[in-house]
C-alpha cells in the first residue's frame, strides 16, 4: 500500500469515527431540563486518535501482528500440564483462607468467584458440550435461590435439605422449558431462552403474594456446619458449632465455611462434568454439536440428548442459585437480569466453550475484574461487550484453550 | 367499543413502530442468517440522536415545527445509518463464515458494548423531550367513550406507510434491490455475477439502521422519555414480530409489528400491564414452536 492509500484510508476510518462520535460524544443531554453541553474536543481526540490508530496498524508489517502471536501465548497447556496447573489451582484455593490473603473481603469475593465457577461450568454443559445457545441462563440461577429461599421461610427447610431439591426444580424447570423450544435453530433457541429469562425475572418481579416482588426475600438461611449452626447463642436445644468445638464466635468462621461449601460444590460439579463427557449421554451432546444430521442419521434422538444437556445444566444452575441464595442471605429480582446471563455466556465464550481450565479463570478474572477500582466497574460491560467481539473475531473458540475433543480417531 | 377502537389505535402506532424496526432484523435474516441482536441498540442510538438534535436545534433557534422534524429526520438517519454500517463491519464482516453462533455472540458482545457506551457517555438518567406536537381530533364517540387520535400518531402512521412505499419500491424496482435479492438467495452465485456482495450487505444494514433511527425519532416524539435501556426490549419485540410475520419476509415484518403493537395495546387495556411483555414473549414462543416459519414466510429446508 502507498502512502496516499494509507492517508486516504485513514482519513476515511477517521470520518467515520467523527460521524459516530459527533452525535452522542459531542452533546451531552443535562439530566434536568431539556439543556446540552458540548464535548467537542472529545470529539476531535477520538477522531485523532482513530486517524492515527489507523494510519499505525497500516504500517505494522504482516508478521508483527498481535493476534498470531495472541494464539500462541494465550492456548493453554495441553494434557499433563494441564492437570497440574489444575491442581496447583485447587490447593490455591484450598489454602486460600488460611493464607495471608484471607481477609473477610478476599474470602467474599472468591466465594462469589466460585460461584460464577459453577455457574460457567453448568452453562458449558448447555452451549460448550451440546452447542445450544442458552441467553436465559439466569432463570435457573434464580429458580434454584427462590425455592430454597421460599422453602426455607414457609417450611423451614434447611440449606442442605434444599440443595438437591433445588436443583431437581431447577433441572424440572430446565425439562418444562426445553420440551417445547429444543426443536428450534440454534440462534432462534437462543432468542427464545432470552425472552424466558425475561418472563422469569418479570414474573419474580411481579407476583408479590409469592416472591415479595421487588423487596426480595431475606432472613436466608446459612448452611450449617453439619446440623449445627456458626451462631455466638443458639435457642433451646440446638447445638451452636462454636459450643460443640468451643471456639469463639467469628463471623468469618461462617464466611469460611461458605466458601468451602462453595469449593467442594465446585469441585464436585467439575469432576461431574469431566465424567460426564466420557458417559455415552457426553459424548452424544458433543457429537451433536458438531452435527445433528449426522447424529439423527446413526439413531440419535436430537431432543432427548438436548434436553438431558439442558436439564443438566439447569440442575447445576440451580445449585449455583441456593449457594447464591445462602451466601447473600437475601435476593431479589435484580440480582437475576439479563447482565448476569451475558456475564456467563461471556465466561463460557473467553474460557473457550468445552474446557474446564479455561472457564474457571474466565470466571475468576470476570468476577474480581470489577472490584479493581470502582471506576473501572462502570468499564466493566463496555470491556465486556467489546471482548465478546473481539474474541469471536480473533479467537473464536475461546481465549485461553484450544478446544481439544473427547475422543480422536487418530490416536495411537 | 369506543375503548376497543381506542385500543386498536394505539396499537396500530405501536405496531407501526415495531414493523419498522422488524423490517431491519428481517433484512438481515434474510441476506446473511444472523439475528443482528444489536439491533435493539441502533434503534436506542436513533432515539437518541433525534432527542439531541431536537434540543440542539432548538437551541440553534429552529422552532418551526415542521422544519426541526424534517431535519432531524434527516440528520438521525444519516447518522444512525453510520452506526448501522459500522456494526456491521466492525461485528459481523470478518465473521461470515465462521461457525453458526459466532456471529450471533459477536452481537450480544456489540449490544452489550452500545448499550454501556450510551450509559457512559450520555448518563444513566432517563431523558425527557417536551411534547413538540400536540393536539388531535375526536375520530367517534360510542358509549360515552370518545376516541381520540393525536396529529403524532396519524404523522407516525403516515411515514411509516410512506417509508414503506419508498423502501419496496427500492427493493422491487432498483439495481440495488435486485443485488440484495440476489445475494439473498445465493450469496456465492451473486458473487460470480459480479454482484458486490460486501457492499450489498453493508447497504441492507444502513437501510435497516436508517428505519430503526425513524423508529427511535418517532418514539422520542410519542412518549417523549428515553433512556439506554429502551433497545432491549423494543428490539426482542421487534424481532418478534419479525418471526410472527416470518422471517426473512418484508410484508411479513410489518404484518408482525403491527399484530405485535395490537397484542401489546390490547393486553395492557384488559389485562394486568406488568405481564404485558411477557405475552408477546409468549407469542414468540408460540410462533416459533407451531409456525417457525411466521405468517408469511418460506419453510427453511437444511440440506447436508
Amino acid at each position: 500500500m502507498g502512502w496516499a492509500q494509507r492517508f486516504k484510508d485513514a482519513a476515511l476510518t477517521a470520518l467515520v469515527a467523527l460521524a459516530l462520535a459527533f452525535p452522542l460524544l459531542g452533546f451531552r443531554t443535562t439530566d434536568i431540563g431539556d439543556g446540552f453541553t458540548t464535548r467537542f474536543n472529545w470529539v476531535a481526540i477520538a477522531t485523532a486518535a482513530t486517524f492515527g490508530g489507523r494510519l499505525l496498524l497500516g504500517l505494522v508489517p504482516q508478521r508483527f501482528r498481535l493476534q498470531q502471536y495472541a494464539a500462541r501465548y494465550t492456548a493453554l497447556p495441553q494434557g499433563k500440564a494441564v492437570t497440574l496447573a489444575a491442581a496447583a489451582l485447587i490447593l490455591f484455593a484450598i489454602l486460600l483462607p488460611i493464607s495471608p490473603f484471607g481477609s473477610r473481603r478476599t474470602i467474599d469475593l472468591a466465594t462469589l468467584a466460585l460461584i460464577y465457577v459453577i455457574l460457567g461450568w453448568g452453562l458449558n454443559v448447555v452451549v460448550g458440550l451440546a452447542g445450544l445457545l442458552d441467553l436465559g441462563y439466569v432463570a435457573f440461577y434464580a429458580v434454584g435461590a427462590y425455592s430454597f429461599a421460599l422453602a426455607a421461610e414457609w417450611y423451614g427447610l434447611s440449606f442442605w435439605e434444599m440443595l438437591p431439591i433445588a436443583g431437581m426444580i431447577s433441572a424440572v424447570a430446565g425439562i418444562l422449558l426445553g420440551l417445547p423450544v429444543l426443536r428450534l435453530r440454534g440462534d432462534y433457541l437462543a432468542i427464545v431462552t432470552l425472552g424466558f429469562g425475561e418472563i422469569v425475572r418479570i414474573v419474580l418481579n411481579n407476583w408479590s403474594a409469592m416472591t415479595n416482588g421487588p423487596n426480595g426475600i431475606g432472613d436466608i438461611p446459612r448452611p450449617t456446619v453439619f446440623g449445627m449452626p456458626i451462631a455466638p447463642g443458639a435457642p433451646e436445644g440446638v447445638t451452636t458449632f462454636n459450643h460443640f468445638f468451643d471456639v469463639a464466635y467469628d463471623p468469618l468462621q461462617r464466611l469460611i465455611w461458605l466458601y468451602y461449601v462453595c469449593l467442594a460444590a465446585a469441585l464436585v460439579i467439575n469432576w461431574f462434568s469431566l465424567r460426564i463427557r466420557r458417559l455415552p449421554v457426553g459424548r452424544a451432546w458433543e457429537a451433536l454439536r458438531e452435527d445433528e444430521i449426522a447424529c439423527r442419521a446413526l439413531g440419535l434422538n436430537p431432543h432427548t440428548i438436548k434436553l438431558t444437556a439442558f436439564a443438566t445444566g439447569a440442575m447445576i444452575g440451580g445449585f449455583a442459585g441456593a449457594i447464591f441464595a445462602a451466601k447473600q442471605g437475601f435476593i431479589s429480582p435484580e440480582s437475576f437480569n439479563f447482565q448476569e446471563s451475558a456475564t456467563v455466556v461471556s465466561i463460557v465464550v473467553l474460557g473457550g466453550m468445552g474446557s474446564q481450565l479455561g472457564i474457571a479463570l474466565a470466571a475468576v478474572i470476570l468476577a474480581t475484574l470489577p472490584e479493581f477500582g470502582r471506576e473501572l466497574a462502570q468499564y466493566r460491560m463496555l470491556f465486556f461487550g467489546a471482548a465478546m467481539v473481539a474474541i469471536m473475531i480473533w479467537r473464536p473458540r475461546g481465549l485461553f484453550t484450544v478446544r481439544a475433543p473427547s475422543v480422536r480417531l487418530d490416536q495411537p | 367499543m369506543g375503548y376497543f377502537i381506542q385500543q386498536l389505535v394505539n396499537g396500530l402506532t405501536l405496531g407501526a413502530i415495531y414493523a419498522l424496526i422488524a423490517i431491519g432484523y428481517t433484512m438481515v435474516y434474510g441476506i446473511v442468517g444472523m439475528i443482528n441482536f444489536a439491533h435493539g441498540e441502533i434503534f436506542m442510538i436513533g432515539a437518541f440522536i433525534s432527542l439531541i438534535f431536537f434540543i440542539v436545534l432548538g437551541a440553534l433557534g429552529v422552532t418551526w415545527i415542521p422544519l426541526a422534524l424534517l431535519l432531524v429526520l434527516l440528520i438521525a438517519m444519516v447518522l444512525t445509518a453510520v452506526y448501522g454500517w459500522a456494526v456491521e463491519r466492525i461485528a459481523y464482516r470478518r465473521l461470515r463464515g465462521s461457525f453458526r453462533l459466532a456471529p450471533l455472540i459477536s452481537a450480544i458482545g456489540m449490544s452489550i458494548f452500545l448499550q454501556n457506551y450510551v450509559l457512559l457517555v450520555q448518563g444513566a438518567h432517563e431523558k425527557t423531550l417536551p411534547p413538540l406536537i400536540t393536539g388531535g381530533f375526536e375520530l367517534m364517540q360510542s358509549g360515552g367513550f370518545v376516541v381520540n387520535v393525536s396529529w403524532l400518531q396519524l404523522i407516525i402512521i403516515g411515514v411509516t406507510l410512506v417509508l414503506m412505499a419508498i423502501f419496496t419500491a427500492v427493493i422491487q424496482m432498483t439495481s440495488l434491490g435486485r443485488a440484495q435479492r440476489a445475494t439473498e438467495q445465493d450469496m456465492t452465485m451473486a458473487a460470480l455475477l459480479g454482484i458486490d456482495v460486501d457492499r450489498t450487505i453493508s447497504l441492507t444494514f444502513v437501510i435497516g439502521a436508517a428505519l430503526a433511527a425513524v423508529a427511535g425519532l418517532m418514539v422520542t416524539l410519542q412518549y417523549g422519555v428515553i433512556d439506554f435501556f429502551i433497545g432491549f426490549l423494543a428490539g426482542i419485540k421487534a424481532f418478534t414480530a419479525a418471526v410472527l410475520g416470518g422471517i426473512g419476509s418484508l410484508p411479513g415484518a410489518v404484518l408482525g409489528g403491527l399484530l405485535i403493537g395490537l397484542i401489546e395495546a390490547f393486553w395492557s387495556a384488559y389485562f394486568p400491564s406488568e405481564y404485558k411483555d411477557v405475552a408477546v414473549f409468549a407469542v414468540l414462543i408460540l410462533a416459533l414452536m407451531f409456525r417457525p416459519s411466521g405468517l408469511l414466510g418460506r419453510p427453511e429446508v437444511e440440506k447436508v
